[in-house]
């Protein structure tokens, strides 16, 4: 039985970095120019809008009365409009993370991003929220340790996720 | 046609050029709220989610991530299909009909308004190494294309002209639509050209909006609370991918997908089909779909069908009651799933100022813009298919 | 199991590389062709055509779709492309089953290809876009900090060492040499996956599975035309896919909740109680090596947290009990997104008609399950296969 897939059969030409370099294959190089204006609705106005003013909200829904960051005008567990806005703590606790040696464009970093979910107090357990955290040596991280929110100066937010600076651990 | 499958339930935004208050999550909330509930069904019944959308018109890669929250559908088998809303129905048919689903719901929206950039997203579209590099604006491509169909049909510019005004007339009665106006030929006729011999006015404009659809197997449909419109056949099919080996002239892609419908509802004559909701992003692309859509023979006679009103709402077979995109706007994905609400209204007779008398069956047709060649069809009916 | 049976009668795919020469199209083509010469048909005899392939981000043109059409045999033809992210490989076989299924159509064509050495400066960069543009891109991510986060928690809430999911990377590795398409078949240690330098804690470099360019086809065939066109049909038995939400940080990432419920729904269409007894041959996804850990426990054949173990006991070498992964995966074999996915689907096809060669399963396997993840570890796509006709 001939065994598969056939190994002359097989077609693909690989194609080494060095040859592209140096021209020896045509290419034709594009760059796109799409840009987008994302509307963020009712929910993530909201929040945006909160960080600016140096604060984390959620929305609750009364049915399964979970407390939900980031927030959003339906729950999706019950699918049904979420009832409330409620205002969180900027503190938390690591439900996991990372030490992260790569650049988003693949450059190799000494220092490493630690990113992580922080899993905020005053929302209902499990719900996290992406973020960094700094102020402290990568190999004493640990998941489950306390956090809190380091806020950019006010002249300096904008209505972002990054109006948080980075999150630090709480010392004793 | 074995196994019937229908619509129990469609919701809907009305379409608008632009929707600031609303991410696209909550616009999808609301369209999906408003089907279930058209339907009378729970979010939990349903087996099945099908999304259409591209990821470059949400600016989002894997649009899929972001689509079970606000349908009720987390945890529960869902994909996307990047294609127009009414491949979406014939997945959600194929579903069905394999016995994996008995309830399966289909969405499609558009966020248009977001994208800042739509001729470059639309030159994105085109092929990288032969089209791109020579720098045109994308709608040349509707231009070459309706050069050459008006040339070879003997089809006149001024019944193109005639198409837009009628559409966009036909829109002050939807209060669905983004661009309602009574707009005369002549008014179209005196709008700049963008790509000779497309003029603007004939160019369909971008909207905002979504639409929700819950279709069901036969027994579900049969206990539904609201009358049902069950699916006589429907077809999708591509022509060819590249500019410089197409069909300029035939809408193939549309010949193809409506041979397909027709025969699964055994109908020998289109004319027996009482209305039409086809693509009118470019106007002449309305006369082309007709001409693929078997209702008009090559050559001039949908053109002429204009001089005699024939597709006018009061018409023998009236043609974008709705409006069409022309009148209601160009919502991408959704496009499909707009004519298809148009053609369940008319079936239930909820279709108030433009509702047509005796509307037993109908037609929506889709084509996915340039510079592709893929549509599809969905043929609707009031009494289930024997 | 209601609606019309499906099988399988062909399979082909080209080289998986880190670059290719041929443009997208033509890498659809090679393994469109030579799926169809497997199968001994032309391409009149495909009725419809399914093609899955990833982020239009990669490849560099919007409605990929439509641009891939004629490369895959779409022309003159009903044609979709269907999307899950990186699910959309094993997604696509679903797909085209219920096109099959439903009667509408009797035989399909399955294409799966993806080009990401196209999208500069690497294709890496793109995966930024597919995190949320508002709550979670402007923290600039890349796609190795969501799956080291998962790891992390999985680690820890099992207690799984990084041994242990080095052994993934060896014995995928390993079984790759024995693949023609392979792009990074090796013989490596423990050792040498733990020396390689770490990426994103806990991730090693070693642990990563590569951005490549290739495609896969398969073709599918309704009852009565796959009994006429092989003699040695592989039936699709179950298929399942599930999505989870969207808020990945609100869920806790240790156990795929997701690659269970779809693995639920495709076992019990193939009338499976005991999927550890009943599977002879697993091919879960393996973008990263502790992800074939994940999944397996997900596809329920590993107790929570001891896929590890079976795996450090030789479970799950080619010659185990249940051999995992005897394709090399994507590991070693190549991550050409979607194309990955219907590459494990070729390996089972060829595993359970005793044609897989060096790589071949010993004991006559008559049945099999590969599963595709993808999205914000979200969604998970089953699709279960045998030599038996289902009932």
């Amino acid at each position: 039985m001939k065994s598969q897939p056939e190994a002359n059969l097989v077609r693909g030409t690989p194609l080494d970095e060095k040859a592209l370099k140096r021209g020896k294959t045509f290419s034709v190089i594009y760059e796109p120019r799409l840009r987008y204006g994302w509307d963020t609705g009712q929910a993530i106005s909201r929040y945006l809008a909160e960080l600016k003013e140096g604060r984390l909200i959620a929305r609750s829904c009364r049915k399964c009365e979970r407390i939900m960051i980031p927030p959003r005008m339906f729950c999706e567990r019950c699918f049904r409009p979420t009832d409330k806005w409620a205002y969180v703590k900027d503190t938390g606790k690591i439900f996991t993370f990372s030490l992260c040696y790569v650049s988003w464009d693949v450059r190799r970093l000494k220092q490493p991003e630690i990113p992580a979910v922080i899993e905020i107090d005053g929302a209902s357990p499990g719900m996290g929220i992406l973020h960094v955290v700094k102020k402290i040596a990568p190999r004493k991280v640990r998941i489950g340790m306390a956090v809190r929110a380091v806020w950019k100066p006010k002249a300096k937010r904008i209505g972002s996720v990054t109006d948080i600076a980075y999150w630090e651990p709480i010392k004793n | 046609m074995p196994d019937g499958v229908a619509i129990i339930g469609v919701g809907f935004t009305s379409l608008q050029p632009s929707t600031p208050h609303l991410s696209f999550k909550e616009l999808m909330f609301e369209a999906a709220q408003k089907a279930y509930l058209d339907a009378g069904v729970q979010s939990n019944e349903i087996d099945s989610f099908v999304t259409c959308a591209e990821d470059l018109n949400e600016g989002l890669s894997i649009f899929d991530e972001y689509t079970p929250d606000q349908l009720g559908a987390v945890q529960k088998p869902m994909h996307t299909l990047t294609q127009d809303g009414l491949h979406g129905i014939a997945d959600a048919l194929m579903q069905i009909r394999s016995g994996i689903a008995e309830l399966v719901v289909v969405e499609a929206h558009s966020k248009a308004s977001n994208v800042k950039t739509p001729e470059w997203l639309l030159d994105y579209a085109l092929d990288p190494i032969y089209n791109r590099p020579l720098g045109f604006n994308p709608h040349a491509v509707a231009g070459l294309e309706m050069n050459v169909f008006l040339h070879e049909t003997g089809i006149r510019a001024e019944h193109c002209a005639q198409v837009a005004a009628k559409n966009r007339r036909n829109a002050l009665r939807n209060p669905v639509a983004a661009y309602p106006l009574a707009l005369t030929p002549m008014h179209v006729e005196s709008s700049p050209y963008v790509a000779y011999p497309l003029r603007e006015a004939e160019i369909a404009e971008r909207a905002d909006g979504c639409v929700v659809v819950v279709l069901a197997n036969e027994a579900r449909a049969q206990s539904s609370q609201s009358k049902a419109a069950w699916i006589y056949g429907v077809g999708f099919a591509n022509d060819s991918a590249t500019l410089e080996s197409r069909d300029w002239v035939r809408a193939e892609y549309v010949r193809i997908a409506a041979e397909r419908a027709y025969r699964q509802a055994s109908i020998q004559n289109p004319r027996e089909i009482r209305l039409f909701e086809v693509d009118d992003t470019y106007a002449y692309k309305e006369l082309q779909h007709l001409i693929a859509l078997g209702l008009y023979c090559e050559g001039a006679e949908a053109g002429r069908s204009l001089e005699t009103g024939e597709t006018k709402p009061d018409g023998k077979i009236p043609v974008n009651v709705s409006g069409g995109a022309l009148g209601m706007g160009l919502p991408l994905e959704a496009s499909g799933l707009y004519r298809v609400v148009e053609l369940v209204l008319q079936l239930r007779g909820q279709a108030s100022a433009r509702q047509l008398a005796d509307v037993r069956l109908g037609l929506a047709q889709s084509w996915r813009g340039v510079p592709t060649t893929s549509g599809a069809v969905v043929i609707l009916g009031t009494e289930q298919p024997k | 199991m209601s609606g019309r049976k499906v099988a399988m009668v062909g399979a082909g795919m080209t080289k998986f590389m880190h670059r290719a020469l041929e443009t997208p199209k033509e890498l659809a083509w090679l393994a469109a062709k030579s799926a169809l010469d497997s199968a001994v048909m032309n391409l009149n005899q495909i009725d419809c055509v399914v093609l899955g392939t990833a982020p239009d981000a990669f490849d560099g043109v919007h409605m990929k779709g439509e641009y891939l059409s004629d490369g895959c045999g779409g022309w003159k033809k009903p044609y979709l492309r269907c999307y899950v992210g990186g699910g959309t490989g094993v997604y696509a076989m679903a797909q085209a089953w219920f096109h099959v299924a439903s009667g509408l159509f009797d035989t399909a064509l399955v294409v799966c290809e993806e080009k990401m050495s196209s999208c500069l400066p690497h294709p890496q960069a793109a995966f930024l876009t597919i995190f949320d543009h508002i709550t979670e891109q402007p923290l600039k991510p890349n796609l190795l900090w969501i799956f080291a986060l998962e790891q992390n928690r999985y680690m820890q809430t099992y207690g799984i060492g990084l041994e242990d999911i080095a052994r993934v990377s060896v014995k995928n590795k390993r079984n790759a040499l024995d693949h023609p398409a392979a792009q990074l078949g090796a013989n490596l240690t423990v050792k040498d996956v733990l020396a390689s330098e770490v990426m994103a804690w806990p991730v090693h470099r070693l642990m990563v599975s590569p951005t490549s360019d290739g495609a896969a086809a398969v073709v599918l065939a309704g009852e009565e035309i796959a009994r006429r066109l092989s003699d040695r049909p592989v039936w699709i038995q179950g298929v399942g896919w599930c999505l989870d939400t969207a808020y990945w940080t609100n869920r806790d990432l240790a156990y795929p909740e997701y690659v269970e419920k779809a693995a639920w729904t495709a076992y019990r269409m193939a009338g499976i109680r005991e999927p550890r007894k009943e599977i002879n041959i697993a091919e879960p996804y393996d973008p990263f090596a502790y992800k074939e850990l994940h999944h397996l426990e997900g596809l329920q054949l590993a107790p929570k947290g001891q896929a590890p173990k079976l795996l450090a006991d030789g479970v799950f070498e080619r010659n185990g009990d249940l051999p995992v992964t005897p394709s090399g995966g994507l590991l070693g074999v190549g991550n050409p997104i979607a194309a990955a996915g219907l590459m494990k689907i070729c390996e089972l096809f060829w595993q359970l008609r005793g044609e897989a060669g060096p790589r071949q399963v010993p004991g006559k396997p008559e049945r099999g399950v590969a599963q595709a993840w993808g999205d914000l570890m979200q969604v998970g796509t089953v699709v279960v296969m045998g030599t038996k006709e289902p009932a």
